[in-house]
């Protein structure tokens, strides 16, 4: 018998779930709360990290395995998802500060 | 025996997880609340795929519950690094408790201590002074004496 088909895999996969889910309203909380841009794109980054491991219990749960695929391919979007934000936040940055930081590309742009 | 083991490993990956978003919740600043959720997070889907990849018993699915737990360490520190890099270049708010900012100096970027903590000239931790009153700013090497 595989493990995934034991009770006490089932248990500690469902209460799991409630707690991953737990931990995602948390990360909301900060997403809407965050005062800065900064401090969302880091709770969406824990956000897709909590995604990733939901969807690998879910697959165990649900006995399909090709939600291992998916969990693959949201971890891939995250990722780039993530880096995104990033360049976006660097480029927005306040002119005050590129000013003074000669490695900012584009810097003597003003 | 193995069925304890796997389901140990994901009740403290989702635990882990937990502590990551709670981390999230309770820290102060910026740069705190990505240290809980990249290294706690990462940890604790870690541990979740690896149990995952005890449940099944074909091996590809086993690869692939494998192949998703390295690409994860692999692409969190760098996710982590890039938005670490940009939240210091927009000036983020450090916490009030903030003593020692060493990479102002290095990158020379015009930002002093007073402005770290506008309201108070000399760092103060709880109300008190400093151990042995040793001003931790002025004691690190500042890039415009060069």
């Amino acid at each position: 018998m595989i493990p995934a088909n034991s009770p006490i895999v089932q248990l500690a996969a469902r209460s799991g779930l409630f707690i991953l889910a737990v931990g995602m309203a948390l990360a909301v909380y900060r997403i809407v709360r965050g005062p800065q841009k900064a401090d969302r794109i880091i709770a969406l980054d824990l956000f897709s990290i909590l995604v990733v491991a939901f969807l690998a219990i879910y697959a165990v749960l649900s006995a399909e395995e090709s939600f291992l695929d998916v969990a693959i391919a949201y971890a891939l979007v995250a990722f780039l998802g993530t880096a995104a934000f990033a360049r976006y936040l660097e480029r927005s940055a306040s002119p005050g500060r590129r000013k003074h930081d000669p490695n900012f590309e584009g810097a003597p742009r003003d | 025996m193995i069925d304890l083991f796997t389901a140990a490993l994901i009740l403290l990956g989702c635990l882990f997880c937990l502590l990551a978003a709670v981390g999230m919740i309770r820290l102060p600043d910026t740069l705190t609340r990505m240290h809980a959720a990249t290294k706690a997070g990462t940890l604790g889907a870690g541990l979740v795929l690896a149990g995952v990849a005890c449940c099944f018993g074909e091996v590809d699915t086993v690869l692939r519950a494998l192949l998703t737990l390295v690409f994860l360490f692999l692409t969190a520190p760098v996710a982590a690094h890039l938005i670490g890099r940009a939240a210091y270049r927009t000036g983020i708010q450090l916490s009030s408790q903030t003593w020692v900012d060493h990479l102002d100096d290095d990158m020379g970027a015009g930002r002093r201590p007073e402005d770290i903590h506008p309201q108070q000239s000399k760092p103060q931790h709880r109300g008190e002074g400093v151990p042995g009153d040793v001003d931790w700013t002025r004691s690190c090497h500042r890039s415009e004496d060069v």
